[in-house]
């Protein structure tokens, strides 16, 4: 698990961590709270193109529905099966185990620093 | 001595109501609601128009009504229906009749959102859920559909969505029941689904397979017995799914869909102990191989466990449904026919699988014994493979037999001049004397002692895998178990006859017995939808009576009745302002502006409607922002279909703007949907039609006093001004086309040559039967009559002095979100619970499940507005009533206060630990931070009238990520 503070985020609340031009995607801890006890999760397949900005998932609650955009263009090489499996991971360690898909990217767009993402949140979490 | 209806309708007398108003500041109703709602669309005062053409008469006392009802039962004629087309007679047990069906227990609870108040009826839908899978061979089924014809188009938009197939093509069972293809018709054409006609009896290589789907109907309309499962390999194998609507009965003796390989299986369970009812309202089911569930429609019960790990029920994969997914939900269907569903479930649990098979052998026993009694005579069945329907080759005669069985008092089907089809049904199988009167009609001798030979069933397609097997359809079929258990369930729940129901929306006001009294009176009761009209003219004119007063009180020109719940009234509106831009060539008009706040249905059903949905911002007081509609106006001009809003709005205001958001809808050529959700705020004050609202649906089961029956039935009448009424939705078999048209003008546009004030309803269909669910309109009927336009009006001062009063108390303990006019809110109020969550922790659901300890039902929680609580108190509660729940939440409040100064632990308080049972407070060791007594006597009142929930909080999460949707292994309760 990367310290929250070394990812790069998105304003639809997802946090990156870029290893060469591998880009790995999951859910702020901000969105899992907001989304409460996540109980499916659907991801796209290994393979597949993705462009930045579009739908390619869905995380669901008991409540509500939070869609998995793209952060980047590319291709999806690994999609995280052990949240499928255990979709609580999201809640319990969204920066971590509950990671969501690894996407090739051809180009990295401008993302957000972890203090321009909290200036969006407010400090998360509250103390 | 007679009293008026009205004071024993409205819960808060004179003195009540005076006393409310002093909190208030207030002389009189009149004056509350007239400072309430914005003097810019208020209605002139009617008063005067009494007796008046189309007016409302004079109210009727609950004895006259009756006399009055009385008189429209003795205009339509009982006779023994054998028309089937999927509406059969059949015996409702009278323990389940009573107990069920009579009973407010079971038919005045509200839809099971609050699942530890719900244990009951979520058994008996989970009984539900399982006959319907073990029947149809399936692994997973909903909790109810709204009917048999409207279940197949939602299997047909689910094959859409689930199939890899890129084709449009939906294939169509040629031999369909007529009502099935008339709405498949429809429906299909609104969101551009192609429908091919396909003779399955053909040679199978001719059948096309570019498609996404196929239907199937089984045993076919008529009566034909054959084998789908070549078809449904092949459609398969092209990446097709097949939809098989299939009854239920029959399935007793014939191999499932599910064994047959379909994907999706529908139907009736109307013939499990559901009166006809000329047409409803019965449960429709479906059912589907796993792997769709998350593509289901409707209300799905599963098991999950409470806080402390038993097994307890609740409605799983909700993020599904409209309220949450709203346009991208899997339907626009919300309540489906739960009373009904119970009804048929308990059939199956009283007759248990031996019973069901017993019925079903003698149902085709008696179909055998009267085929071969025809062939004797050498009258030629068309198919020699049926279940209970045949079809008898009269050449030329077909007119002539039909009417022989007329003066028989027997209906029969004319399919064409040269074929009668004839269903048996559980009530005439065992009457021998019916055969005998039916052979005369044929004109043919009736043997009684012919023995059926058994040989109607192919082989290969007889039923061998079992049924209902679980001990609940093994344990209660003697009529003191069966008593017992319907009490035993009836006693988890809480409806209306244990106390207020205070939910945000839904109006939960009272159904008076009244009322009730009609529904299953045999003339009402005993009527097939397709009756011919001479037959139902009691039936037809206590629908053409309703539907003039509900288009007065509204302010529009004409009413259907037709559609089955609110989201099908919304859905025939939109279908109607989508007829009406096409007949004006306006084809290119087909966005639908939503605002923010509006209920999740709205968009929904807009998608259904082949609309695309263009959200408009809501200001801070969730009123429509208007600077936003006007750009969202001038983007889609050209484009513009309609807007749908709701009035009074959904945070309970009387938007102040309504007239400005309306015109300015009109002038960009689009068309303004009223949702009448809330129509409990405005009767007798201010009417859609007047401020700018071309169409709206109604709930009867809100404002007019059809029970929620636990979550349905339901009734959503669609209204609509004249320039819509052609293009509201009409029926193949309507006994009458003509509706009454409140405006006058003989030559209306489209009227299709009907006479001065009335008009042909043309578009296609929107329910199975042309009236909906017309046995339950007496209730809604009774209500308008025996309160008259004065009474309604007064009630709706009532609810809303009651929702302000409740306002005005709790304003200092919980702040009321939004208000309109003088501080005022509508008939509800949305209490902010998040200022108390922030200070102590505690959050809506907590406040929402200690609300059953101290025995109430909770408010409507989180909608519109998350972390709220939205209180409808409706005019029926009485003033000691709202007290008891005022006091409840500020005793509430008092405790979330205490868990903030420390008193008590933030994980250990009566709140969170809320709902206790009376096992948690006695069983071993209390080792709480608070009393056994304040944890379920927290006010002395209690100990005298306690209601005990079943379960402890019931576990979301574990449900939906652990789903089991059908009875759980007895042990699992050990």
């Amino acid at each position: 698990m990367a310290a929250p503070e070394q990812l790069k985020y998105t304003a639809e609340h997802e946090w990156v961590l870029v290893d060469g031009d591998v880009a790995t995607v999951g859910i702020t801890d901000y969105a899992a709270e907001k989304l409460g006890d996540v109980v499916y999760v659907e991801l796209p397949s290994i393979g597949s193109d993705v462009a930045e900005g579009t739908v390619v998932g869905e995380i669901e609650s008991t409540k509500s529905v939070g869609e998995l955009f793209a952060p980047v263009d590319g291709e999806v090489v690994e999609a995280n099966d052990a949240v499928v499996e255990r979709p609580e991971l999201v809640n319990s360690d969204p920066f971590g185990d509950g990671w969501l898909v690894k996407v090739r990217f051809t180009e990295l767009p401008a993302l957000l620093s972890r203090a321009e993402y909290t200036a969006l949140t407010g400090e998360w979490p509250p103390r | 001595m007679t009293e008026a209806f009205l004071a024993r309708h409205v819960g808060t007398d004179a003195d009540a109501q005076s006393t409310m108003l002093d909190v208030l500041g207030y002389h009189g109703l009149d004056e509350l609601v007239e400072a309430a709602v914005p003097r810019a669309i208020a209605i002139a005062d009617r008063s005067t128009e009494a007796g008046a053409p189309g007016s409302i008469p004079a109210a009727a006392t609950e004895r006259e009504a009756l006399t009055e009802l009385r008189a429209l039962a003795r205009r339509n004629t009982v006779r023994r229906s054998m028309i089937g087309l999927g509406y059969y007679d059949t015996i409702t047990p009278a323990v389940i009749k009573r107990n069920v069906f009579e009973n407010p227990s079971w038919y005045t609870a509200y839809t099971p959102y609050q699942p530890e108040i719900s244990q009951g009826r979520l058994e008996a839908l989970i009984n539900f859920q399982t006959m319907v899978t073990d029947l149809t061979g399936l692994d997973i089924a909903n909790a109810s559909m709204l009917d048999e014809g409207t279940a197949v188009v939602e299997g047909m938009l689910l094959a859409r969505r689930a199939s890899k197939s890129r084709s449009n093509v939906f294939l169509v069972d040629a031999d369909a029941l007529p009502q099935t293809k008339a709405l498949l018709a429809s429906r299909a054409a609104a969101v551009g689904i192609e429908l091919h006609e396909t003779a399955y009896d053909l040679d199978p290589a001719t059948i096309e397979l570019d498609v996404f789907g196929a239907f199937v109907q089984y045993p076919a309309a008529s009566g034909r017995v054959w084998d789908p499962s070549a078809v449904i390999g092949a459609v398969k194998a092209q990446g097709g799914l097949t939809v098989v609507a299939a009854d239920l009965l029959a399935l007793a003796l014939i191999a499932s869909p599910g064994e047959l390989g379909a994907d999706i299986a529908v139907g009736t369970s109307q013939r499990f102990g559901v009166p006809m009812g000329f047409g409803g309202p019965h449960a429709g089911y479906m059912a589907v191989r796993k792997g769709l569930e998350r593509q289901l429609p409707g209300r799905l019960v599963g098991v999950s466990q409470d806080a402390v790990g038993k097994p307890a029920y609740r409605l799983t994969l909700q993020t599904r449904e409209q309220h949450i997914r709203r346009e991208k939900a899997t339907s626009n269907i919300c309540t489906a026919q739960v009373l009904l569903a119970v009804m048929a479930s308990m059939y199956a649990v009283y007759h248990g699988p031996r019973g069901i098979r017993a019925i079903a052998q003698q149902v085709h026993d008696a179909t055998e014994r009267f085929a071969s009694a025809l062939q004797n005579a050498g009258i030629e069945i068309r198919y020699p493979s049926y279940f209970d329907t045949l079809s008898a080759r009269v050449p030329g005669r077909a007119h002539e037999v039909v009417a022989a069985a007329y003066r028989r008092d027997i209906l029969l089907h004319e399919v064409d001049d040269d074929t009668v089809s004839i269903s048996f049904d559980e009530v005439n199988a065992g009457d021998d004397g019916f055969s005998q009167e039916l052979a005369a009609a044929f004109g043919i001798e009736w043997n009684g002692r012919s023995v059926p030979g058994r040989g109607a069933i192919p082989e290969q397609l007889a039923r061998t895998s079992e049924y209902l097997t679980h001990p609940v359809f093994n344990g209660f079929h003697s009529e003191t178990a069966m008593m017992r258990y319907l009490k035993q369930l009836a006693d988890k729940d809480y409806a209306l006859d244990r106390g207020m129901i205070p939910l945000g929306s839904c109006t939960m006001k009272l159904n008076a017995a009244t009322e009730m009294e009609a529904v299953s009176w045999p003339e009402f009761a005993g009527i097939h939808p397709f009756a011919p009209a001479e037959d139902v003219q009691g039936y037809l004119t206590l629908i053409d009576q309703l539907e003039t007063w509900l288009a007065e009180v509204t302010g529009y020109d004409s009413v259907s009745l037709q559609p089955n719940a609110g989201s099908q009234g919304e859905l025939a509106g939109l279908l109607a302002i989508r007829g009406y831009h096409h007949s004006r060539g306006d084809e290119r008009r087909s966005v639908c502006l939503i605002p923010q706040s509006a209920h999740g249905t709205n968009a929904a059903s807009a998608v259904l409607a082949g609309m695309r949905v263009v959200v408009v911002a809501t200001d801070d007081l969730g009123n429509v922002d208007l600077d936003d509609l006007r750009t969202k106006i001038s983007e889609h001009a050209d484009e513009l279909a309609a807007l749908m809003v709701t009035y009074p709005s959904t945070h309970g205001v009387y938007e102040h703007e309504i007239r400005s958001v309306t015109d300015a809808v009109h002038a960009a050529g689009g068309q303004v949907y009223v949702d009448g959700a809330n129509l409990n705020a405005l009767l007798g004050y201010a009417r859609f039609g007047d401020f700018g609202g071309d169409v709206s649906h109604l709930n009867l089961h809100k404002t007019f006093c059809i029970p929620h029956g636990g979550g349905g039935p339901g009734v959503g009448p669609v209204a609509a001004k004249a320039h819509l009424a052609p293009f509201l939705p009409g029926h193949p078999f309507a006994q009458r086309i003509e509706h009454h048209s409140a405006s006058r003008a003989a030559s209306d546009p489209g009227a299709g040559g009907s006479r001065p004030g009335m008009v042909v309803h043309a578009a296609g269909p929107v329910s199975a039967a042309p009236y909906g669910s017309p046995s339950i309109l007496p209730i809604s009927w009774a209500y308008v009559r025996m309160m008259g336009a004065e009474g309604l009006k007064k009630a709706t001062g009532a609810a809303v002095l009651a929702a302000n009063y409740i306002a005005a108390r709790l304003r200092e303990h919980y702040p009321v979100l939004y208000s309109g006019d003088n501080g005022l809110v509508a008939h509800e109020c949305i209490l902010d619970v998040r200022p108390l969550t922030a200070s102590t922790g505690i959050t809506v659901d907590d406040v929402a499940k200690r609300l059953i300890d101290y025995g109430f039902h909770a408010p409507t929680m989180s909608f519109p507005v998350p972390g709220t609580l939205m209180v409808e108190p409706t005019e029926s509660e009485d003033l000691a009533e709202l007290d008891r729940f005022i006091d409840a939440m500020i005793a509430i409040k008092a405790e979330a206060d205490a868990v903030g100064a420390g008193e008590w632990p933030t994980d250990d308080n009566p709140l969170v630990g809320a709902p206790h049972t009376a096992q948690s407070v006695v069983v071993g060791e209390w080792e709480h931070a608070y009393s056994r007594e304040q944890a379920v006597y927290p006010v002395a009142s209690l100990v005298h009238n306690k209601y005990w929930p079943p379960v402890r909080r019931v576990d979301q999460a574990w449900g939906d990520r652990n789903l089991f949707c059908a009875c759980p292994p007895p042990e699992a309760f050990a």
